[in-house]
């Protein structure tokens, strides 16, 4: 039984940002249909009265006062950065053509 | 062997610093010789920071000389796990779309290391993002396991238990998502201890799943394992999920535990992280190191935990989700590679997919896939929703457990250390070396691994000791009490047995 597709890889590849090759997308089906197949016993015992878990210890919101702290320097972020022009990160065009 | 400084535990050569016999320099220099030496065999580094530990060295024997107080593991070296960002030094996460990125901060932990005047040595190797249980999928090349070179160290930290194990480094950084400090150490035969989740700061670790993520020690001995948790823990308000409570005294508990008693102690086997599936001689060696715990005057019970075995299934669906969010950052855009397609227009998404296909490697894409699958419309019900809940049911288990025992105890690992490539083609066969560890992210608990001994193939086991949210100073009572009573028995540490390592020259 397939549960991931060919096709259903291709559509989560590209919803994730990551160009994959022919082998690539042929090597993943097969891989993730096996991973998948092997966890989703989970929801087996996942029935509605058990309430979910987001994270291991409680949480309540964290808040700071309200206090400037001095960032880093500009120049020691722009040096990491692929392309930077006039203290500000340089990116591709954000929109197509269309 | 006394004169060699690599071979003593951090703990030895930190009171003959303090006792003035030898200086940070001379056991930085020794460090670095040994790195030298071995490290092309077995490639724990990926960088190493000769002259940036050196200085701190001679900064800290000069404060030594002029009569400052000093941190006890003051002059200490130490070797960072690649996933923790250093200022000026460079960090990859064992990744080709961070290749060269010299970080402008320091993770808070490495704030710590610096102001207690610990030399870092160098960056260590690891899984891809920490994505892995054998350091195969570093973009950086293999580790190899110094108990046989053509094995695996365990992973995703193998690269910091290998250091620690070929006697590199007194003390390493591991951070542990799933098992990724404790599973090197058990192959290794070093110690390998994650704090409760929230224990040790999170500020700059380079994320792989935040909610399951943790900071901790790579050491040679228990007592070691404490002192450096110490000095690493503790409450940080860059990292709003940190624990604002002070640490407990954890070097007292390891010092008490190694004095060997251990009466009144209910230590708890899990009867679901055992039995088939785990090596005979794992097997073994945990049952001999029940004998001794029992010996020392602890009450061995066994305890069910019924749900630990759906923790993998949920794991590797959190896990991934988690991965596939934190690592969206990897965009092209402000820092690391970025790739422009090789055909048709250049826009920012399209030179984003171009950069994340070249940059990252397969067990990556596969993780970020799968979680963007887990979180996609018509499946997060299905398969987030009931990990999360599966997480409440295994929770539930070990405060059951806990009601029972004071600290539980297992295997650390299913099998010692496979040969290189043996499980590389198989993803789910490389997921279940951590069935063992996964269980105690999953719930925020701490979890430690000691050396207990060898299988029936001469290579280390791991044993695993879990304690409630909080109170990590009873793995470190108890992990000391086994360290003392199995050193007993061998007349020395475990890495004592370990084969000479061929020394370049």
């Amino acid at each position: 039984m397939s549960t991931i597709s060919r096709d259903e890889v291709a559509r989560v590849a590209s919803l994730a940002r990551i160009d994959l090759s022919e082998a690539e997308l042929d090597r993943l089906a097969g891989e993730l249909d096996v991973i998948v197949a092997a966890i989703a016993q989970v929801s087996e015992v996942a029935t509605p009265d058990v309430p979910a878990t987001s994270h291991p210890l409680p949480l309540v919101n964290v808040f700071r006062d309200d206090v400037p702290e001095p960032p880093l320097p500009v120049e020691d972020v722009l040096a990491g950065a692929p392309s930077a022009e006039d203290g500000r990160f340089m990116v591709p065009q954000i929109l197509g053509e269309e | 062997m006394t004169d060699d400084l690599t071979r003593l535990t951090a703990a030895d050569l930190a009171a003959r610093l303090a006792a003035r016999e030898v200086s940070s320099v001379e056991a930085t220099q020794a460090h670095l010789d040994r790195i030298a030496a071995v490290d092309g065999a077995v490639h724990a580094f990926l960088h190493v920071s000769s002259d940036e530990a050196l200085a701190a060295a001679r900064d800290v024997d000069s404060r030594r000389a002029a009569g400052d107080d000093l941190h006890p593991l003051a002059g200490v070296p130490i070797a960072v796990k690649d996933v923790v960002v250093t200022k000026g030094i460079p960090t990859t996460a064992g990744s080709r779309i961070l290749e060269g990125w010299v970080p402008p901060y320091d993770a808070t932990l490495v704030e710590r290391l610096k102001a207690a005047g610990l030399p870092i040595l160098g960056k260590t190797n690891m899984d891809e993002f920490a994505m892995g249980s054998s350091t195969e999928h570093s973009a950086y090349g293999q580790t190899h396991n110094p108990w046989d070179l053509e094995r695996i160290p365990g992973g995703s930290g193998g690269g910091s238990a290998a250091a620690v194990a070929a006697f590199e480094a007194p003390l390493a950084i591991g951070t542990d998502t799933g098992g990724s400090i404790r599973q090197p150490g058990a192959v290794t035969g070093t110690v390998g201890s994650k704090p409760t989740y929230g224990g040790v700061s999170r500020y700059g670790l380079i994320a792989m799943a935040s909610s399951l993520d943790q900071a901790g020690p790579v050491t040679r001995s228990v007592l070691d394992a404490a002192l450096l948790h110490e000095l690493i823990g503790g409450h940080d308000h860059r990292d709003s999920t940190s624990i604002a409570e002070p640490v407990a005294p954890l070097a007292d508990a390891a010092r008490q535990g190694a004095l060997g008693d251990l009466t009144g102690v209910r230590v708890g086997v899990v009867t679901e992280l055992g039995g088939e599936g785990y090596q005979a001689g794992v097997r073994a060696r945990f049952e001999e190191g029940l004998d001794l715990l029992r010996a020392a005057g602890a009450e061995i019970v066994e305890v069910s935990c019924p749900h630990f075995v759906y923790a993998l299934g949920a794991y590797y669906l959190i896990m991934p989700s988690e991965a596939s969010s934190n690592l969206a950052k990897f965009d092209g855009m402000r820092f690391g590679l970025r790739v422009e397609p090789s055909e048709g227009p250049v826009t920012a998404e399209r030179v984003m997919s171009a950069t994340r296909g070249a940059g990252f490697g397969d067990e990556v894409k596969r993780r970020v896939i799968l979680g963007t699958y887990a979180l996609s419309a018509g499946y997060y019900d299905a398969y987030y929703g009931s990990a999360q809940k599966v997480r409440t049911l295994i929770q539930r288990d070990f405060a059951a457990a806990f009601a029972q025992a004071d600290v539980l105890v297992s295997p650390t690992a299913p099998t010692t250390a496979f040969k290189l490539g043996e499980k590389l083609d198989d993803p789910l066969a490389m997921y279940l070396n951590d069935v063992a560890t996964i269980p105690a992210n999953l719930a925020g608990v701490p979890g430690m691994s000691i050396p207990s001994g060898l299988s029936d193939d001469g290579l280390p086991v791991g044993f695993q000791v879990l304690a409630p949210a909080k109170a990590d100073d009873r793995m470190y009572r108890v992990g000391a009490a086994l360290e003392a009573a199995l050193e007993n028995v061998w007349g020395g540490p475990l890495l004592a047995q370990a084969p000479e390592l061929e020394v370049a020259r």
